[in-house]
């Protein structure tokens, strides 16, 4: 089937079998391979991109059922004509947010998805209130956070660096 | 994943007439539907994808609210008017699965989400939900994440989700486009179907019934709470939740609802529970006869003995804090 994807800027037309989901579209048929395969069923998270600046699964929806839509990946986060690093990138490496650095690409996607989330005044499940003023407390970050799995448990370097990347204050 | 046909609808009409295909099923988020592929534990042979139809816009009607079928999680929980008048609703939606899949997952799709007992997930077991007859491998197996109340000999699977607690608690209507054209509403209560003999029919839709809106009335209760209680602190199914929508007036409780959740085959609430509270002060004694009557039909089955306890634990300090 016809798909057209608009990944990180840039125009892709792509004739893809029905069956094909959007991290295997990228992965398998773009050479975009920043996206991970972890669980592939939506629990860990290493598969997490941005559609229309919004966090989703990669892996648990269609290609097909993306045709015309603004897709960022890993390989787009990075800003400035000199591919520069975001500072959310470069937080990951001040603070060591990874390890072995497979679920690093879905960390930085949905940490960027969060941010924006945060600063739309959505609410969480750690939020005390619904009043849409939250700060990026411990419990909000983890809460915020809960879909991307890190086994090499680096999470506080993960936390430090999207904290850091946030403006927050480092409280622990 | 077994091959499909995909078919974008633009509107309800065409919705309906392409899903009206034996084995045709209608896709919106697809977080649960695309992971039940996967495992070819369902197959449809068509998908019709009904996401860019308009359906995704929540809108104020009077003093109700009418969301549409694919508005997402995400979009819900945060909507302003929800967060004001409607919280219960959005603090059960937080509770519910993850950042990325909240903002997938829609209003209609949560309410026909399929259970997550790991028998209906694992095709090597038998399961009278994937294939009526074949025996409930649940019985006597693994039961720590299953139902207690409105179970049958054939079905013990429970209904996993939490936004559709709050919307019993709220008195939420379903309404539905049958493929003739006409829209007909169903009370919540009314919409899903406890397993009997038959646990692969779910709900009261037929093939291409459509869910267009969920539509909510204005709340009865200014203090609403909810409570999940699960394995880990975030991303997990409730083990019991309950959602409770209250108005307290010179000390008695003048409006009582309480639905349920991590207890029942369908999203639960129990008449009785709600008459037993109206119109009384709220006292602990109270509140564990509440409990009495909610639990009398309770069957547990070893993995789920700690429910019941839990439950009537659950649903004393739920009232307690709506009540204080």
């Amino acid at each position: 089937m016809q798909t057209t994807l608009s990944i990180n800027g840039t125009e892709h037309r792509l004739d893809l079998d029905t069956r094909v989901t959007l991290l295997d579209a990228l992965r398998d048929h773009l050479g975009l391979c920043g996206s991970k395969k972890g669980c592939d069923h939506g629990q860990c998270g290493a598969c997490t991109v941005l559609v229309g600046g919004r966090r989703i699964n990669a892996c648990l929806t269609l290609a097909v059922m993306h045709d015309g839509d603004e897709i960022t990946t890993v390989e787009g986060l990075a800003e400035g004509a000199d591919g520069g690093l975001s500072p959310l990138q470069r937080a990951f490496i001040t603070h060591d947010g990874f390890q072995c650095g497979y679920c690093t690409p879905g960390q930085l996607c949905s940490a960027t998805g969060m941010l924006g989330e945060l600063a739309e005044g959505w609410p969480s499940h750690a939020s005390a209130d619904l009043d849409g003023n939250y700060e990026l407390s411990q419990e909000e970050l983890s809460e915020r956070m809960s879909g991307n799995i890190c086994r090499c448990s680096c999470y506080p370097g993960i936390n430090a660096a999207i904290r850091d990347a946030a403006g927050a204050e480092g409280r622990k | 994943m077994r091959p499909f046909d995909y078919v974008r609808a633009t509107d309800a009409a065409g919705a309906s007439n392409a899903a009206q295909a034996a084995n045709a099923a209608f896709i919106a988020g697809g977080t649960n539907l695309l992971d039940l592929m996967k495992l070819e534990v369902m197959a449809p042979e068509k998908l019709v994808d009904i996401s860019r139809m308009g359906l995704d816009q929540v809108e104020e009607q009077g003093r109700d609210l009418r969301i549409g079928a694919t508005v997402t999680n995400s979009d819900l929980a945060a909507d302003l008017r929800v967060r004001a008048r409607w919280p219960v609703l959005s603090r059960a939606l937080l509770a519910g699965a993850s950042g990325q899949l909240r903002n997938k997952a829609t209003t209609g799709g949560n309410l026909l989400q399929r259970t997550r007992c790991p028998y209906f997930y694992d095709t090597d077991t038998p399961c009278n939900k994937r294939q009526p007859g074949e025996g409930c491998s649940a019985l006597g197996g693994e039961t720590r994440n299953h139902a207690i109340l409105g179970t049958s000999a054939e079905c013990i699977a429970l209904h996993p989700s939490d936004m559709a607690v709050a919307l019993r608690a709220l008195d939420a209507r379903v309404e539905v486009r049958v493929p003739d054209g006409a829209v007909t509403e169903h009370e919540l209560g009314d919409f899903h179907r406890q397993p009997g003999d038959r646990p692969d029919r779910e709900t009261v839709l037929n093939q291409g019934d459509l869910i267009t809106s969920v539509l909510l009335p204005a709340p009865a209760g200014d203090r609403q709470v909810y409570r999940k209680v699960r394995d880990r602190a975030s991303y997990a199914f409730a083990l019991v939740s309950v959602a409770a929508v209250l108005r307290v007036e010179e000390g008695r409780i003048a409006h009582a609802a309480i639905g349920f959740g991590g207890l029942g085959t369908v999203p639960w609430r129990d008449p009785s529970v709600d008459e037993l509270l109206t119109g009384e002060r709220p006292t602990t004694a109270l509140f564990d006869k509440a409990a009495d009557l909610l639990l009398q039909g309770a069957e547990t089955h070893g993995g789920d003995d700690f429910k019941p306890p839990l439950a009537r634990r659950v649903l004393r300090a739920v009232l307690e804090e709506a009540t204080a």
